[in-house]
């Protein structure tokens, strides 16, 4: 058949498809069409356009035309509606659980630094100023003096908000920022937490040397179950994603990198959740003065328990629902098998 | 061929063709956006000046989600086009070609920190550079590829001549050479396709506008044109 007698044939077809992407393809559209069949035959029209060697720009058209139907039929859509909520009660407690050696070496990585400089700033009156500079022990010290009865600063309502708005900005930040490092064949993932570990450590080591425990403390223990938890977690996912390119194993490199962020984004997207919930806690009930210490502290202890304990049991009798979750990770992975064959360069 | 094409074989086992685009579209897309982000940035910061300290949270807080989510929030909603990226006729897709899912362009965004570094994305633009599909490190990970909006083209005419019967043995090649150049009719200049044409002189024995269009009925014949036009 002669190009063009093929053109005249099928053209009608192709505008009719083309006009129904274009206008979004919606169900209720009156020439409501079969896209998959539709799809299939303008695939078996490509390739024969392409065996009978027609011309580029028809062979052009029929490809646009062809991607476009494609990124409709192969868009990727959640089946199941209740993802969300099977991901706070199961997903994200068994995602940690599953990296749990990764998570260790995490903590260690940020508490023993901490624990170094703690106890070191702690004995010794110089070595904060190792790590901050003086304006800012002083001006630590002067937010945690128990003398004003002023948690950080003179705060109203407004000023709450505005340390909300700064808690997301810098802590939310510094969390992106230690699981970003980590695709830096987890360099950058290991300086953040040591950084903030050294950092946090000396704080605290300066802060109960000069005395301030009554108020420091208090502050700290609420949204620090949150808070910190949430960065070494980070730092996790961020290993784990160093760890697939260092040692990726049977695999090439991008692929072993593309399967590790899969679970890393599992890890993520609960961090991101719970450093919400820190900033919040942070701006709105660990610097209210209202409340006495000892019914933060105690506060305080339950929530450090409650965090443990929901990444300790949440979600291990949710076998049953195990195997929703791997139905919907399944096209996730097949695209990573599938880049790993199916893709090459133009001939 | 040495170029930027980027084939992918689906299911149907028909492969999809797109061109990835290199780190100078993606550069001065990122600019554009930048300058967006600063633009709604100022905007806000007036806005929200009377509003104190509550406002200077609020402004944080935007900072925040412009920083992070800007690009997330284009690249899902809309088409896998940032501003950015839509004034350079760029896209986001998977490296299959479909679509770019949350996840994926979450985690292309969380690591665009480390493309950042040390300084002014060096790293991002290295691993571009280095890579077959100008891939930067957030693009590896989360298996994502930034390829060129093809434009709609306006659907091509043949140059009014009536078609003419090649002669015997003509090769495949020679014909395909010559269905291009008539359907190229409008996109050289007319001195350059008669140049063009001479080339054949010593085989069709015509010269200049003679010449071009001689091969042009025959290449409207090999597409199907018959008798008295088409």
């Amino acid at each position: 058949m002669k190009q063009i007698d093929f053109e005249n044939r099928y053209r009608d077809s192709w505008e009719r498809l083309e006009q129904w992407l274009k206008a979004g393809g919606g169900a209720d559209e009156s020439a409501a069409l079969d896209l998959p069949a539709r799809y299939r035959v303008l695939c078996q029209q490509l390739a024969v356009a392409k065996e009978r060697q027609y011309t580029n720009q028809l062979i052009d058209r029929l490809n646009q035309l062809v991607m476009a139907a494609h990124h409709r039929v192969y868009r990727q859509q959640t089946l199941r509606r209740n993802t969300w909520l099977w991901y706070l009660l199961a997903g994200f407690p068994r995602a940690v659980r599953a990296q749990i050696r990764t998570v260790w070496l995490a903590t260690a990585l940020f508490a023993l630094p901490a624990l170094v400089l703690g106890i070191g700033s702690y004995q010794n009156d110089a070595l904060i100023y190792a790590v901050l500079s003086p304006e800012q022990v002083l001006q630590f010290e002067s937010m945690y003096d128990p003398g004003n009865r002023v948690l950080g600063r003179e705060r109203g309502s407004d000023s709450d908000l505005l340390m909300f708005g700064f808690y997301i900005t810098n802590n939310i930040g510094i969390a992106f920022r230690t699981f970003a490092g980590g695709v830096l064949f987890g360099l950058g993932t290991v300086f953040f937490l040591v950084f903030n570990g050294v950092y946090l450590g000396a704080v605290f080591g300066h802060i109960t040397r000069v005395g301030f425990v009554s108020t420091f403390y208090p502050f700290v223990i609420g949204h620090g179950a949150f808070e910190l938890t949430a960065i070494v977690l980070a730092g996790a996912a961020g290993l784990h994603l160093g760890r697939s390119l260092v040692d990726p194993g049977h695999q090439r490199r991008q692929v072993a990198l593309r399967r590790a962020s899969v679970e890393a984004m599992k890890i993520m997207y609960g961090t991101f959740l719970m450093l919400v919930i820190a900033a919040f806690l942070e701006a709105f009930w660990s610097s209210s003065t209202e409340i006495a210490i000892g019914v933060k502290l105690a506060v305080g202890a339950l929530l450090w328990l409650l965090v443990f304990a929901y990444f300790a049991l949440a979600g291990r009798g949710a076998a049953h629902l195990e195997q929703a979750a791997h139905l919907e990770q399944v096209p996730h992975l097949e695209q990573a098998a599938h880049s790993g064959s199916g893709v090459r360069r133009g001939a | 061929m040495l170029d930027t094409t980027y084939n992918v074989e689906t299911p149907e086992g028909i492969d999809l063709r797109a061109q990835a685009a290199g780190p100078v579209p993606r550069i001065l897309a990122y600019g554009v956006d930048v300058f967006y982000r600063t633009l709604i940035l100022t905007g806000l910061g007036i806005a929200l000046a009377f509003a104190d300290r509550a406002g200077m949270g609020l402004w944080l807080l935007c900072s925040f989600l412009l920083e992070w989510f800007y690009p997330v929030y284009f690249e899902v909603l809309r088409g896998g086009q940032t501003p950015g990226k839509k004034a350079f006729g760029l896209m986001v897709v998977n490296d299959n070609l479909t679509p770019i899912s949350w996840g994926a362009s979450l985690l292309r965004n969380l690591l665009r920190f480390a493309d950042f570094l040390p300084f002014a994305y060096a790293a991002g633009v290295i691993c571009m550079t280095l890579g077959r599909n100008f891939q930067r490190l957030g693009d590896l990970a989360a298996g994502t590829l930034v390829v060129y909006q093809q434009p709609q083209r306006s659907h091509t005419s043949l140059p009014e001549v009536s078609p003419l019967a090649p002669p015997r043995g003509l090769q495949l090649q020679d014909q395909q050479a010559l269905v291009s150049l008539t359907e190229r009719h409008a996109e050289l200049s007319e001195a350059r396709q008669c140049e063009l044409a001479d080339l054949l002189e010593p085989i069709t024995g015509k010269r200049g506008r003679a010449g071009l269009d001689y091969l042009r009925a025959v290449g409207s014949w090999l597409l199907g044109g018959q008798g008295a036009g088409k």
